[in-house]
């Protein structure tokens, strides 16, 4: 029983999210592959053939494949699916936007945000918002898994897999890409940080969520997050939302300012190591998960806190 | 231009939900549903797309138990023109969904599917993917903007790290982002507009699709419960915490 991964990447560097979706493969096969698409991404592989556990490193170039169109990419594992047991994929966007056109494509079921591989055939993954863990069995021959990365510990480096070259498969007109808008930071990844701070509604405008969230951020070398409210509002961009419907995080230190904490937000940030909550609401539901809480203005705690930083 | 918009009826997204003591499921029984929020989403760009002339009829789709109907009436009182209910008790998974989808796709010929892009009970966001893949049509998921013209649907899709818009060719299969649109209250004319919209009954053996579970759910149980932990004075004690419990 052989396992593919696709690594995940950002064209230069390789995330350790795909040495989290490593270990996960590993619990389920003891050959593990890797899978690099993009183009210009021989660093990108060179760094996936030294996580510990890979057997093989496959690389596959193209401009296509570059801008991560879901049926091209789709179309490469389905062929490459031929010579495994599992494909196991990180459940970021790039990720959920391809692997169940793999799945239908084999006729599988798609065993979606899987949080802990129990045996080669038994999976739990979270439904209803993380609010209930189900646990399912697979009778499927092949396992299409996409995998919670914040649920799992990175592999660790150490291996020296071999880089082989596969080709893509002619990709189809049915789709074009227009252009791509970047939101461009010096700031630690979002779903790769150990700490993060976000901010809420309560912050009230764009400005004051960048002149209270940022330097408190850039003193703690964290990224920055942001409540569903705080991007509908026009605070902070769309991919700053950790949430059900947003990224979900698990870093070391989560600080929730002026968060309440509907349940569609907790869904995507309660299993951090640690949570503080600094809200000036006593009943925000927050303070119900939160390890610390700070009952107050944060227009207040916020630059007591940045002083007792030192 | 034919807009087919399938949507599930799901725990109401503000209920709490209760894992069963016998760890068989969600308890359902009692509790208010509702349309899964992304789909209103979905109809409500549907709808737009009519008011601004370029669709001339949305047909809404739900497979489910008969009180699916419910979420069916509210998609036409947002403005869908008839549904169709494929009435069944059986659980249907994403792929079983993504073949009955299909099966309609192949018998209504809409130019364009709209859908969630995930149902948020569940948390698949698999369907819309799968039935793009198995009708092979072009897909672009997590939409946040839809331009329709020329034959083709330009849309800005939400992606890690920004933004990124992909023209796809119609027909094709587009899944809703929550920042696509805010769906409109339903007025009091539009409510009793629907009740007289068309609203057929299909079951499952109608489609020829076998929508047996590939997935056994051996348990459903509650996630590690996270308790409430101090409520401290003031700055300085926090950064005293923090910095013991290691994460400073």
């Amino acid at each position: 029983m052989a396992a593919l991964v696709i690594a995940d990447h950002d064209g230069a560097h390789l995330r350790d999210t795909t040495h989290k979706t490593v270990t996960a493969a590993l619990a389920l096969s003891s050959d593990v592959d890797v899978l690099v698409y993009g183009e210009g991404v021989k660093t990108v592989a060179e760094a996936a053939s030294k996580i510990a556990g890979v057997r093989k490193v496959l690389v596959a170039e193209s401009a296509d494949l570059k801008q991560d169109i879901a049926e091209d990419v789709a179309a490469l594992i389905t062929g490459l699916a031929v010579n495994y047991d599992a494909v196991a994929i990180p459940a970021s966007a790039s990720g959920k936007n391809f692997a169940p056109r793999i799945a239908a494509a084999l006729d599988v079921s798609l065993l979606s945000d899987v949080i802990e591989v129990v045996d080669g055939s038994t999976f739990v993954r979270p439904i209803y918002a993380g609010n209930a863990l189900e646990t399912v069995q697979t009778s499927e021959a092949k396992k299409v898994l996409t995998v919670r990365t914040t649920a799992f510990k990175a592999a660790a480096e150490g291996g020296s897999a071999s880089v082989e070259t596969v080709t893509a498969p002619a990709t189809k007109a049915g789709t074009r890409f227009i252009s791509e808008e970047k939101v461009t930071s010096d700031r630690p990844e979002l779903g790769a940080a150990k700490i993060i701070v976000s901010g809420g509604r309560a912050l009230g405008s764009k400005e004051e969520f960048d002149a209270v969230i940022d330097p408190l951020a850039d003193k703690l070398g964290a990224a920055v997050g942001a409540s569903r409210a705080a991007v509908d509002a026009g605070y902070a961009p769309n991919d700053y939302q950790v949430g059900q419907t947003g990224k979900v995080v698990a870093p070391e230190l989560y600080i929730a300012v002026g968060i309440s904490g509907a349940i569609q937000h907790l869904a995507g940030m309660k299993d951090s190591k640690v949570i503080v909550a600094i809200n000036k609401d006593p009943e925000a539901p927050i303070f119900s998960v939160a390890d610390y809480g700070l009952v107050a203005d944060y227009k207040t705690a916020i630059p007591d806190l940045m002083k007792a930083l030192g | 231009m034919k807009i087919l918009v399938p949507v599930k009826r799901v725990l109401d997204y503000n209920v709490k939900v209760r894992v069963k003591s016998d760890q068989s499921g969600v308890d359902l029984a009692n509790v208010k549903m509702s349309m899964n929020p992304f789909d209103e989403i979905a109809v409500e760009e549907a709808t737009r797309l009519k008011e601004k002339g370029v669709a001339t009829e949305i047909v809404a789709v739900s497979i489910g138990p008969a009180q699916a109907k419910d979420t069916i009436i509210t998609a036409l009182t947002i403005g869908a023109d008839r549904g169709i209910l494929i009435q069944t008790d059986q659980d249907v998974e994403p792929l079983a969904v993504a073949k009955l989808l299909k099966a309609v796709a192949e018998t209504e010929k809409p130019d364009l599917i709209i859908m969630g892009k995930q149902a948020i009970d569940g948390d698949n966001n698999a369907t819309g993917q799968m039935l793009s893949t198995l009708l092979d049509w072009p897909q672009a998921t997590f939409a946040s903007k839809v331009v329709v013209e020329n034959g083709e649907a330009q849309v800005t899709r939400e992606v890690d790290g920004g933004l990124q818009t992909l023209g796809v060719k119609l027909p094709a299969v587009i899944t809703t982002d929550l920042r696509l649109n805010e769906p409109r209250y339903a007025s009091l004319p539009n409510i009793m507009k629907a009740k007289k919209k068309p609203l057929e009954t299909k079951t499952v053996a109608d489609y020829g699709v076998d929508v047996t579970p590939r997935l056994k759910v051996l348990k459903v149980t509650e996630p590690p419960k996270r308790s409430a932990g101090k409520k401290l004075a003031d700055a300085a004690e926090l950064v005293a915490n923090l910095k013991s419990a290691g994460v400073l």
